[in-house]
């Protein structure tokens, strides 16, 4: 058995979405839970949070969004990740998600949808556990 | 050689990044993987970016990093931020201030918690710039966490230290701390668009005549208009004298004149056996420092898991003292053989 290895998280901001409250939240809440959280800031590219992913090795990406673009977004940040052989790479998504886009997010590959007013813990447990599966393998 | 090994020589960016988390984690393998890409390492010029806090030491990097990269250098980053002692986790915020770097093939930045090294890197620093190194990265820039005055790490692993100041950060002469001026290589005034940056200019340019007599320390740049770097190492005394280089970091002013400081202290280091001196000293800390990490971790794993709880309790109950208890503990190792 490995040692346990401290998890890495990117936390991103796509889009031109200024929301930047709840990304600082959770970014705060993973590090306070001991994990290492890269914050890349506001506007990134789907291409620029690929690239950061890569660079930076992370087992986890979460992404906020609050401007209602994550129709759009979404599904690209997956293209793009995928094209960069980060397959393995799970992908969270939090902020204003509307419920009946939640099935389809899931279908295009996201893990985990959390809305306004989740309690913190339950995030940092689930990328616990996700990271746990995936550095597992 | 391994794959592993061969797809960081061709420079992969995904075998460097997993690399570097091995590398991080200590993980099984990695001291195999690093002794083969040795060899091939010792080719990148190493530059060191520390500075108090918010001097602008991310956006030098960003700015730095594109001039690098007009002339042709592939750049290697490592970012260091605090490791927050009291939950182990950290925020590393430094991609921010790099994002026109964003897109470019010929730039690699990974960003690194100290995980509970106090000297302004963490332990896995120098073998990640020797693994950006052996990758093809000719050019590595290592920004330290936001230093104070003990945060003087960085000049064991760096060719080249830039430290960074920034005008406006009250008493200037009591701003600078003295331990960070002293590893100065290049003392950059950041922020030069500020007011003050002529009186942080010539309050370090005092400090450093103060430091060291002898010195004089090049003036370059005034107010925008930057001139050439003029200060040379005299004959006589053999001495580098830091030149002074302001910046305008968010608005990519005084790259070309930081770029020739960094190149004239190169050029400085490659006289006679300057270079050669620094490595060995650099060399020798580090061994004394992996030779302490490695000894004390076999160490302790030859000893009973519950050893130091059980020697607390009688140093606290006062039946033994704190020395005496390491004697003891020490008497109950086989000292050969100190196998891995
Ligand atoms: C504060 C606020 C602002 C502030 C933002 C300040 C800032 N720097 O963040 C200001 C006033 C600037 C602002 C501006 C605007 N806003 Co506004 N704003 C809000 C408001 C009231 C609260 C958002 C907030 O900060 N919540 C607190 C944080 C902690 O919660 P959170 O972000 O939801 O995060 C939680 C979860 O979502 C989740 N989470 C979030 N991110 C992530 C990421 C991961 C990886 C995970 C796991 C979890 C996670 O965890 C967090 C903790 O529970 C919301 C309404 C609302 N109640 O949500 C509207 C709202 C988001 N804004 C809205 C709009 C329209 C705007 C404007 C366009 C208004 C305008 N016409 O000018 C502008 C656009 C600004 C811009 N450049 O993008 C709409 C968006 C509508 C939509 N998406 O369809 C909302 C929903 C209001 C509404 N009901 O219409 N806004
Ligand atoms: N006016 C002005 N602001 C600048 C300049 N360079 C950087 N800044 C700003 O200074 C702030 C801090 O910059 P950073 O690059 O994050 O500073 P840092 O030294 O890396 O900070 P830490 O990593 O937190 O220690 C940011 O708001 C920058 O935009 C400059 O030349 N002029
Ligand atoms: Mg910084």
């Amino acid at each position: 058995m490995t040692a346990v290895e401290t998890i890495r998280v990117l936390i991103a901001k796509p889009g031109l979405d200024g929301h930047d409250r709840g990304a600082k939240v959770i970014a705060r809440a993973l590090r306070d839970a001991g994990m290492e959280v890269i914050y890349t800031g506001l506007r990134q590219t789907p291409e620029m949070i690929a690239e950061a992913a890569l660079q930076e090795d992370v087992d986890v990406v979460g992404l906020s969004i609050l401007s209602g673009a994550h129709m759009a977004l979404v599904p690209r940040i997956r293209e793009v990740m995928d094209q960069h052989d980060l397959r393995d790479v799970p992908l969270l998504v939090g902020g204003i998600i509307p419920d009946e886009d939640k099935a389809q997010l899931e279908a295009m590959g996201v893990r985990g949808i959390f809305g306004p007013g989740t309690n913190t813990h339950d995030i940092v447990t689930f990328i616990r556990q996700i990271a746990a599966a995936k550095q597992g393998d | 050689m391994t794959v592993q090994v061969e797809a960081i020589l061709r420079g992969e960016r995904r075998a460097v990044a997993r690399l570097l988390t091995s590398v991080e984690n200590g993980r099984e393998g990695v001291d195999e993987t690093l002794a083969a890409l040795f060899p091939h390492t010792g080719r990148a010029w190493v530059i060191g970016v520390t500075g108090s806090p918010g001097t602008g030491k991310s956006t030098l990097v960003n700015a730095l990093t594109q001039a690098y990269r007009r002339q042709g250098h592939q750049v290697g980053i490592l970012a260091v931020d605090p490791t927050s002692p009291f939950t182990g986790g950290a925020i590393l915020g430094d991609r921010i201030r790099m994002r026109d770097l964003a897109g470019d093939v010929g730039v690699f930045i990974r960003s690194m918690a100290t995980r509970g090294s106090l000297g302004g890197l963490s332990k896995a620093t120098r073998d990640a710039a020797r693994v950006l190194d052996a990758a093809g990265f000719d050019i590595i820039l290592i920004e330290t966490v936001g230093a104070g005055q003990n945060e003087v790490d960085i000049v064991r692993a760096a060719h080249t230290t830039l430290v960074v100041e920034a005008p406006g950060m009250g008493d200037e002469v009591q701003a600078i701390k003295a331990g960070i001026l002293e590893i100065a290589d290049v003392l950059v005034v950041n922020k030069a668009d500020r007011p003050g940056a002529a009186q942080t200019v010539r309050a370090l340019r005092t400090m450093l005549e103060l430091g060291h007599p002898t010195r004089q320390a090049g003036m370059v740049g005034h107010h925008g208009r930057l001139m050439a770097v003029e200060t040379q190492p005299t004959a006589d005394n053999g001495m580098w004298l830091p030149p002074i280089v302001e910046t305008v970091a968010s608005d990519n002013q005084g790259m070309d004149v930081l770029i020739t400081a960094i190149g004239q202290h190169r050029q400085f280091l490659s006289q006679g056996e300057r270079r050669s001196a620094l490595e060995q000293g650099q060399f020798s800390i580090e061994i004394q420092e992996r030779l302490r990490d490695t000894l004390m971790e076999r160490l302790l794993r030859q000893l009973p898991a519950d050893a130091l709880d059980g020697m607390t309790g009688r140093i606290q109950s006062r039946e033994i003292d704190p020395q005496g208890a390491v004697e003891t503990l020490l008497s109950q190792i086989i000292f050969t053989p100190l196998a891995p």
